[in-house]
């Protein structure tokens, strides 16, 4: 396949950035997308320019860390992949393709498609986690017995990647698909009980001073989330959230 | 220096808990006068990093990616073995240990494994408290699956993405500490240099990522977790960053490098498509419950499937070579992964594999779809059904258990593995060697400790399904945060470690120096060439079986492609911004030290143990010919090598290992 | 409880408790109108004009909530959406949103102007007129024949095509609009399928029912 990438390059945080226009010639349709990109840079390396900066790691599509929005889709147009699970067989001979970072105010650019999201460290920070320290006889793993249905359900919550594709496919760039999935795994089992409210409004109290958007329910996040993570999730949040406000 | 283990003495049983009720503790008001650095946020450094925070250290915490999150633990699928013993079917923690001890070939400690078997019953306890979901059955308790070379059902799993789940609980106990100001939390940083003053590890110097600059960072004691080596052969199972410089660095200051030979190639993993290839991909090694592991038994129909003239399915059962079945008629598709590994090199090797790179062997799921699909008729009272009924009913079992195997299957190799054999092929996946520790996972290095898949302790020369995520939990959460108390007792009056001394200039000179060089010298050729060319040299020559010609000439090719890249290496960019380039430049050279002297520790080792296979020791007749041969009686040690200046040059040192508690055997799968 | 409509959730419940207040009122506003089509020469009608134009709970209270409810809504949803503007300052090249979403749901706030634009028209036909009738001139309403005004005002066929327009944007509004409100006070369940089902009913049945009204009063004559 012969393809036209039209791709966002941007040198620095403080630089304005534009879409900068390249060829990449010959390329399999067994490639993933990132190994597409891998050409590219090896092309530019070798008529020394500057090869594209991305994020990516594990090229499994586990470990959240690529985050390209291809063609107006968060990690492109298949469903339920990252953008290193995308393959090039998705695309045609001479196709154009956009290829620019996750955009939201709370993912600042920090160079051509890489993005900050320090944003969704410091929501995990407010209160993503239950306040248990490590020693050698917590109780035992099955003195608290859960129901199959409840645990299912937050390991589905639970299985986020905290790619951001949520936010940067979001007409709002709202995170609350991300802070509700991490909400209702912990709503949903007993463990998570005692500090559930405190839990629900300090990590949305951090999300909005993030500056991420509001929800309007487009649904768009569910859709392109890459694992799928439901919307449920998002009004169990609201529920958890109403619920807490009552209670302070 | 003489090794010294340092294992408590006593029985096996009682030597941790002794153990740890005779060592120095730190005081609660004394801990907050004490720094202590963290390199890696997976499932060791992660954990222990939480875990010293909440004793009350400061920690600084250090990862390359963008949040601890990510992580390589994260990619762990299977599960994490624990002797609970919940199902009641005997497990103890002597039998953990005895497997651990068996599956890795009778090459690790014999200590070290009974405490990780001791402490893996309190990593799920604490796990669950932290909310990790778990898998449960209808009664609300926690459910076990079983995993290859045992007799128990032992492994705890969260569908198939257990070490997701693992780092997020280790993850949210961080983010509890950093939210505290106990973590001080450095992502997008490397690590670049280990700084030893008088004798001791002091502090790191790391380079901030994201704008390039050079830091210093000073502590009472260092932590090194970052992980294995296996990206020394390009393509693995590692992500993209994986890397060595951390281990390397301080084995360079002084730390011991033991076993580096010791790799676990897994059976299972989605072959090569082409030279543009970055990555594998691995497949649980589950499917080989179920699935029949064959090539083509005529060279013609090998022609015929490559060049698309033939499928698979248009094969009869005569023509195809179930080879695992045939050489190991009593374990068949189960036998270990270095075994299943090898066999199937030995067939693409002998010109059999079935792919366009002659390197993929099929795994065929057709025989159990039709034993479950005739189970499922029987069970549903469906008389005299249809082939079609069979096939439908029997895709239905197989979807419910490999399910999101399958689909991930499918959106990379774009065929449907129901109707067609899937293809998979060896690939390396994780490192038993690392760099040597003793029974406080210290290093060779005062003050530098080293945990998780970074170290060389617990598996021996193999290591079992479900046991990594095990051990790198056991070092941070139970077995650090003790052992580290008893050194840093000495420092409770050292005071802050200031990091304007000499030891300091001079570490950061000497990084400030090489990354200055990588950037200026504008050579011709970029890092992945060279990475590619340590692969390819790593792969064929230290790859699933090796032998001292090869060895040889890996240990010369790997020096002069290293030379090579000193000379001609191109790094785009600048020094002071993000430049995922020079990243990558600082991580191939080391590993085109450590790819040599991995070659000359498979050359001293000459015997074929665990994931290391010398052809030269082999089981010349009997019903084992051909099968790996241990030598118990020249090589029961642990290889430690201490850096003289060239990889070439490394001295070895042995620690002799003593059973006392096991009977050594030669392992049969015959 | 102050504090409330700081927080983005807090705001969402508003905007969706506001809105069921407002369809609530839409489907009494519907009920009466259809009325104004019954064969009886406006007798109910005119009845139920005149309850509610003189009842004073109608007219006191109900009322001025109603116009605070409205505004709330529009002022609401405009603060929304510029909040939601400055969440994303350098917009994509290229957006394929229909790929992952309805026209419906990333249009709202359009929909939502030609409705408010539509709602000045439709004050000024019929809630102007009445206020002036009643308050300023202070003529009494007693007998007073609502529907002929109806009749009146809907014989001008282009002000019959911008209510037919504007009702065809309260349909798409709704069309989001309702069963979004239910996923914001976290009505996500097993009933979800059938909420989505009524919702989407009450969204084509109500506004195509006032077009029909329209349509009607205007054929006959």
């Amino acid at each position: 396949m012969n393809l036209t990438l039209k791709i966002w390059r941007q040198k620095n945080a403080s630089d304005k950035g534009k879409m900068v226009d390249y060829k990449v010639t010959d390329i399999s349709e067994h490639m993933s997308f990132l190994e597409m990109m891998d050409v590219l840079n090896e092309q530019l390396i070798n008529k020394g320019e500057e090869p594209v900066a991305f994020d990516h790691d594990c090229r499994e599509g586990i470990c959240g860390m690529c985050s390209m929005y291809i063609n107006g889709e968060a990690h492109g147009p298949d469903r339920g992949v990252t953008t290193c699970q995308l393959h090039m067989r998705m695309f045609n001979d001479r196709d154009t393709i956009y290829i620019e970072p996750f955009r939201a105010a709370a993912f600042p650019v920090i160079k051509d498609l890489v993005v900050d999201r320090s944003s969704f460290e410091r929501i995990q920070q407010a209160g993503g986690f239950i306040s248990v320290n490590t020693s050698g006889n917590t109780q035992d793993a099955n003195s608290i017995p859960i129901a199959k249905d409840a645990a299912d359900e937050a390991m589905d919550a639970a299985t986020c990647i905290g790619c951001g594709a949520c936010v940067a496919t979001c007409k709002n760039s709202s995170a609350m698909l991300f802070v509700g999935a991490k909400v209702s795994q912990y709503a949903l089992l007993p463990q998570g009980q005692v500090e559930a409210a405190d839990r629900v409004l300090n990590m949305v109290k951090q999300m909005d001073e993030e500056g991420f958007g509001n929800c309007t329910n487009t649904g768009a996040c569910e859709i392109e989330c890459p694992k799928g993570i439901s919307l449920e999730n998002i009004a169990r949040m609201n529920r958890e959230y109403m619920k807490a406000s009552m209670k302070g | 220096m003489a090794l010294d283990s340092k294992i408590p003495k006593g029985p096996l049983k009682d030597k941790w808990t002794t153990y740890k009720n005779k060592i120095d503790l730190v005081n609660p008001a004394n801990k907050r006068l004490i720094d202590v650095i963290v390199v890696g946020t997976g499932l060791a450094g992660g954990s222990a990093s939480a875990t010293l925070a909440e004793l009350g250290y400061n920690v600084k915490a250090f990862c390359y990616q963008d949040s601890p999150r990510r992580a390589h633990s994260i990619a762990a699928q299977g599960g994490i073995n624990a002797a609970k013993n919940y199902q009641g079917d005997g497990d103890s923690f002597y039998r953990l240990f005895y497997d651990t001890v068996k599956g890795g070939d009778y090459r690790s400690r014999e200590a070290n494994v009974y405490r990780l078997a001791e402490v893996s019953a309190n990593i799920i306890d604490q796990c669950v408290a932290q909310g990790v979901p778990f898998a449960r059955d209808y009664g609300g308790l926690l459910d076990n699956r079983s995993f290859g070379g045992v007799l128990v059902s032992r492994t705890f799993y969260a569908k198939g993405q257990t070490g997701q789940q693992l780092l997020l609980g280790a993850y949210s106990a961080m983010n509890r500490q950093i939210a505290r100001g106990k973590i001080e939390m450095f992502n997008r940083h490397e690590m670049l240099d280990v700084v030893i003053v008088d004798g001791k590890a002091r502090g790191i110097i790391a380079r901030n990522l994201i704008t390039g600059e050079i830091e210093r960072h000073s502590a009472h004691a260092v932590v090194i977790a970052s992980g294995g080596y296996g990206n020394v052969y390009f393509l693995s199972t590692n992500a993209m960053g994986s890397n060595a410089t951390a281990a390397w660095k301080i084995h360079k200051k002084g730390a011991y490098f033991a076993n580096p030979c010791y790799t676990q190639i897994h059976p299972t993993c989605i072959p090569r498509s082409g030279d543009y290839q970055s990555k594998l991909t691995l497949m649980s090694e589950s499917l080989r419950n179920d699935g029949r592991i064959w090539v083509p038994k005529n060279m013609d129909d090998v022609k015929a499937i490559r060049e698309g003239r033939k499928k698979p399915t248009d094969l009869s059962e005569d023509e195809r070579d179930y080879y695992l079945e045939r050489r190991y008629p009593a374990f068949g598709n189960l036998v270990p992964r270095d075994v299943a590994s090898r066999a199937a090199k030995e067939r693409c090797d002998a010109g059999y594999g079935v792919n366009a790179t002659g390197e993929a062997v099929y795994l065929d799921f057709k025989s159990a779809i039709e034993r479950y699909g005739k189970e499922q008729c029987k069970l549903h009272g469906i008389k005299n059904p249809s082939k079609e009924k069979i096939t439908e009913e029997g895709e239905k079992i197989v979807e419910a258990k490999y399910g999101n195997l399958f689909q991930m299957y499918e959106k990379i190799v774009d065929e449907n593995p129901y109707k067609t054999p899937m293809m998979i092929y060896p690939a390396t996946h994780y490192t038993m060697g690392g760099v040597w520790v003793d029974y406080n996972l210290m290093t060779t290095v005062d003050g530098l400790y080293c945990i998780g898949e970074a170290n060389f302790s617990d598996h021996g020369a193999n290591r079992l399904g479900a046991s990594a995520l095990m051990q790198g939990l056991a070092d941070g959460y139970f077995v650090l945060p003790y052992t580290i108390g008893d050194y840093l007792s000495d420092d409770i009056r050292t005071g802050k470690i200031s990091t304007e001394t000499k030891e300091f200039d001079e570490a950061e000179k000497a990084v400030k120096e090489r990354l200055d060089f990588f950037i200026n010298n504008k050579g011709e050729h970029s890092v992945d060439y060279y990475h590619k060319k340590l692969g390819k040299i790593m792969w064929e020559k230290c790859g699933m079986s090796r032998n001292e010609k090869g060895l040889k000439e890996a240990m010369k090719e790997i020096k002069e492609l290293r030379e090579d890249f000193w000379k001609n290496v191109t790094v785009p960019g600048d020094l002071n911004e993000m430049n995922p380039e020079l990243e990558k430049a600082g991580r191939v050279a080391d590993f085109l030290e450590l790819g040599e002297l991995f070659a000359k520790d498979a050359l001293d080792r000459n015997e074929s143990c665990g994931g290391h296979f010398r052809e030269e020791s082999v089981e010349l007749d009997g019903l084992q010919k051909g099968e790996a041969k241990r030598n118990d009686k020249d090589y029961a040690y642990v290889a430690a090598w201490e850096y003289k200046g060239e990889p070439a040059d490394a001295v070895l040192h042995k620690e002799e290992l003593e059973f006392n508690d096991i009977e050594l055997k030669q392992r049969s799968y015959k | 409880m102050s504090g409330l409509l700081k927080s983005s959730i807090g705001r969402k419940y508003a905007m969706a408790l506001s809105a069921f207040f407002l369809m609530f009122f839409l489907l009494q506003h519907f009920v009466i109108n259809v009325t104004s089509i019954f064969p009886d020469n406006g007798e109910v009608f005119n009845q139920l004009s005149y309850f509610m134009g003189t009842n004073p709970l109608v007219q006191y209270v109900l009322q001025p909530v109603l116009l605070f409810g409205v505004i709330f809504h529009f002022v609401m949803g405009f603060i929304l959406e510029l909040k939601n503007k400055k969440a994303r300052k350098v917009t994509y090249a290229k957006n394929n949103g229909g790929a992952n979403s309805t026209w419906m749901s990333r249009n709202m706030i359009y929909s939502g102007i030609a409705i408010l634009a539509f709602m000045v028209f439709h004050f000024n036909d019929f809630w102007v007129p009445e206020i002036v009738d009643k308050f300023i001139e202070g003529n009494s309403q007693e007998g007073k024949d609502y529907l002929h005004h109806v009749q009146e005002m809907f014989q001008n066929p282009i002000r019959v095509a911008v209510y037919v327009i504007a009702f065809v944007f309260l349909a798409l509004h709704l069309l989001h609009g309702f069963n979004s409100a239910f996923q914001s006070v976290g009505a996500n369940n097993k009933y979800t399928k059938g909420l989505k089902l009524f919702s989407q009913i009450y969204a084509i049945g109500v506004p195509v029912g006032f077009i029909i009204i329209a349509l009607v009063h205007f054929f006959n004559h």
